[in-house]
C-alpha cells in the first residue's frame, strides 16, 4: 500500500485496502458465526440444566473471556503446525485458520454472557413456563427467542472483541500480503514500518467499521420491533 | 420473524464459505520465512511480481525476525527460508533441516542515534562507537528478537569486548521487537540502535535520528536463501521452492534485486556469485 494517508486510499478506491477490509469481514464474521452456533447454545445448556461441577464451570467460562488472544494465538498455531497434531491438513498461514483462532477466542464470551441473559430470564419466567407444562425443547426455544436482542448485543461484543484483535491473527495467519493480511496486522505492520499517519487513519477506518455493523445491528432490531406482532 | 433470522444465519454462513474459495485456487504457490527487513524494505513487493510473471508461482511471505522464521521453517510451515544470519543458517543446513544454502546478496548495517549524539561516536568505526556509548552509557536500543540484526548487534558488543546484554545496565533496553519498532523506540527515547540500511531508508519516521556510523566492513550483512528439506517434511513444495531459489540466483533475479531503489538509493546488492 503505497500511500501517505488512509484517507487517500478511500477517496481512491484502493484496492489492496478493500481486499483488506472485505478479508476482516469475512474472517471476523465467520468466527462469530461459528462462536455463536457453539456458545449459544453451549450457554443455554449451562444455564438451563444441573450437574455436578457446573459453579465451577461458570467460573471457568467467565474466566476465559479473559482469554488473551496472542495466547490463542499461539495454542491455534501449535496445533495447525505441519509439526502439530493437526499439521496435515496445511491449515498454517491461512485465512481459515485465522477464523479458527477467533472463533476459539469469542466462544467463551459469546457462551459466558448468553449463560447469564438466559438464566436471568430463567429465573422471571419460571412459574409461567412450569405452569404451561411444556418439554424442556420448547423452553429452551422460548426463552432463546424472548433473549433474543440481548443475544444479539452479546454477539456484537463477541464480533468487537474478533474485530479488534491483532495477536492471534498475527501468529496463526502470517500477515501475507493479498492473503492473509487483515486491518489489524495491517495497522502493525504500517506502524512498524514508521507509518505513523497510514497506521492511525487504518486505525479510524477500522472503528468506522465496527461502528456501522453496530448500526446495522442496531437498524435490524428497531425494524423487527416495529414489525413485531 | 424467525424465518428472517433464519435467513440472516444462511447469509453469515455463505459468507463463512466463501473463505474457502480463495484458498483453493491458490494451489501453485510456496510459503516463504523471510525477514522484516526484506519485507518492509519493500524489496518482496518489488520482485516478487516477476516471478510470479514468469513462471506463474504465487510467494507467499511470511516476514519473522532470522530466528523465528528458521523455527517456522524447522517445523515445516513453510517452504523456503531466506534469511541473514549465516552462522545459524549453516547449523540449519548442518541439522538436515535445510537442503542447501545459497548466498544471494548483501546489504548493510548501519548505527543510528539521535543528531545530537550524546555519546559523540559520529564518524568512528563500529567498535570504537559501542565503547563509547558504553562508557557514556547513553540508552541504546536493542532488538532482543533473535533475528539477523539482533545476532549481527550481539557479534558487534562481543568484538568490543563488552556484554551488556548479559550485564544488563540500564541504558541497555531489549524490546523484543521487529527493526521498525526498535527504531520507533529509539526515536521516542533518543536511543541509539542498530538498524539495516534498507528499513532505515524506507522508515518514515525518523524525526531527530540520522546515521552516525556506517561503511565500516564489520557492518556487513548476507543473506542467504535455503529450501527447506522435503526429506523431513515430505509436504515442501520442492520444485517450485527450488523454482524460485535457482531464479533469485539467476541474472535475472540478480538484476532485479539489484534494480530496487528508493529515493534513487540501491538497498540490496546482489553476490549470488561471488558472496559467501
Amino acid at each position: 500500500m503505497e500511500a501517505s494517508s488512509a484517507l487517500e486510499l478511500i477517496l481512491t478506491g484502493d484496492a489492496t485496502l478493500f481486499a483488506i477490509v472485505r478479508l476482516s469481514l469475512l474472517v471476523t464474521l465467520s468466527a462469530t458465526f461459528f462462536a455463536a452456533l457453539i456458545g449459544l447454545p453451549l450457554g443455554a445448556i449451562v444455564a438451563l440444566t444441573n450437574f455436578p461441577g457446573r459453579h465451577a464451570v461458570i467460573v471457568v467460562l467467565n474466566g476465559l473471556m479473559g482469554l488473551p488472544p496472542v495466547v490463542v494465538g499461539l495454542l491455534v498455531f501449535l496445533l495447525l503446525s505441519r509439526s502439530g497434531p493437526l499439521g496435515p491438513l496445511g491449515l498454517l498461514f491461512t485465512p481459515t485458520a485465522m477464523v479458527i483462532a477467533q472463533t476459539v477466542l469469542i466462544t467463551p464470551i459469546i457462551a459466558a454472557l448468553s449463560r447469564q441473559v438466559i438464566e436471568d430470564l430463567w429465573t422471571e419466567y419460571r412459574e409461567e413456563l412450569m405452569a404451561m407444562e411444556v418439554g424442556p425443547l420448547t423452553r429452551v426455544k422460548t426463552l432463546l427467542w424472548d433473549a433474543r436482542y440481548s443475544l444479539v448485543t452479546i454477539l456484537l461484543a463477541g464480533f468487537g472483541r474478533a474485530a479488534a484483535e491483532v495477536g492471534a491473527v498475527m501468529i496463526v495467519g502470517g500477515n501475507i500480503e493479498n492473503f492473509t493480511r487483515v486491518m489489524t496486522t495491517t495497522i502493525a505492520l504500517e506502524t512498524s514500518k514508521g507509518n505513523l499517519p497510514l497506521a492511525i487513519g487504518l486505525g479510524m477506518v477500522l472503528i468506522t467499521l465496527i461502528i456501522f455493523v453496530n448500526a446495522l445491528a442496531w437498524a435490524v432490531r428497531r425494524w423487527s420491533e416495529a414489525h413485531a406482532g | 420473524m424467525r424465518v428472517r433470522f433464519l435467513a440472516f444465519a444462511a447469509a453469515a454462513l455463505a459468507a463463512a464459505s466463501l473463505m474457502t474459495a480463495p484458498a483453493v485456487a491458490q494451489d501453485k504457490s510456496i510459503i516463504v520465512s523471510s525477514t522484516t527487513s526484506t519485507q518492509d524494505s519493500g524489496l518482496f513487493g518489488y520482485i516478487l511480481p516477476k516471478f510470479k510473471e514468469k513462471t506463474g508461482i504465487d510467494v507467499k511471505v511470511v516476514a519473522q525476525g532470522t530466528g523465528q522464521a528458521l523455527d517456522t521453517a524447522r517445523r515445516g510451515d513453510a517452504d523456503v527460508v531466506f534469511v541473514h544470519a549465516k552462522a545459524q543458517e549453516e547449523k540449519f543446513v548442518a541439522e538436515g533441516w535445510g537442503v542447501k544454502r545459497y548466498p544471494v546478496m548483501y546489504n548493510d548495517f548501519v548505527l543510528i542515534g539521535p543528531k545530537s549524539d550524546p555519546a559523540k561516536v559520529k564518524g568512528k568505526d563500529i567498535l570504537s562507537a559501542l565503547k563509547a556509548i558504553h562508557d557514556a552509557g547513553a540508552p541504546f536500543v536493542s532488538r532482543g528478537d533473535k533475528s539477523g540484526t539482533h545476532a549481527a548487534e550481539l557479534r558487534l558488543w562481543k568484538e568490543a569486548e563488552l556484554d551488556p546484554a548479559g550485564s544488563k545496565p540500564s541504558w541497555y533496553r531489549e524490546i523484543g521487537q521487529g527493526m521498525g519498532a526498535a527504531l520507533n523506540t529509539a526515536n521516542a527515547m533518543g536511543a541509539y540502535v542498530l538498524a539495516d540500511r534498507g528499513t532505515w531508508i524506507s522508515f518514515k519516521n525518523k524525526e531527530q535520528l540520522e546515521i552516525l556510523v556506517e561503511g565500516d566492513e564489520r557492518l556487513f550483512n548476507q543473506y542467504g536463501v535455503i529450501l527447506v528439506n522435503p526429506e523431513k517434511h515430505p509436504h515442501v513444495k520442492k520444485e517450485y521452492g527450488q523454482q524460485f531459489i535457482d531464479w533469485l540466483i539467476s541474472d535475472e533475479g540478480q538484476q532485479a534485486i539489484a534494480e530496487y531503489k528508493i529515493e534513487g538509493q540501491q538497498l540490496f546488492f546482489p553476490n549470488a556469485k561471488s558472496g559467501s
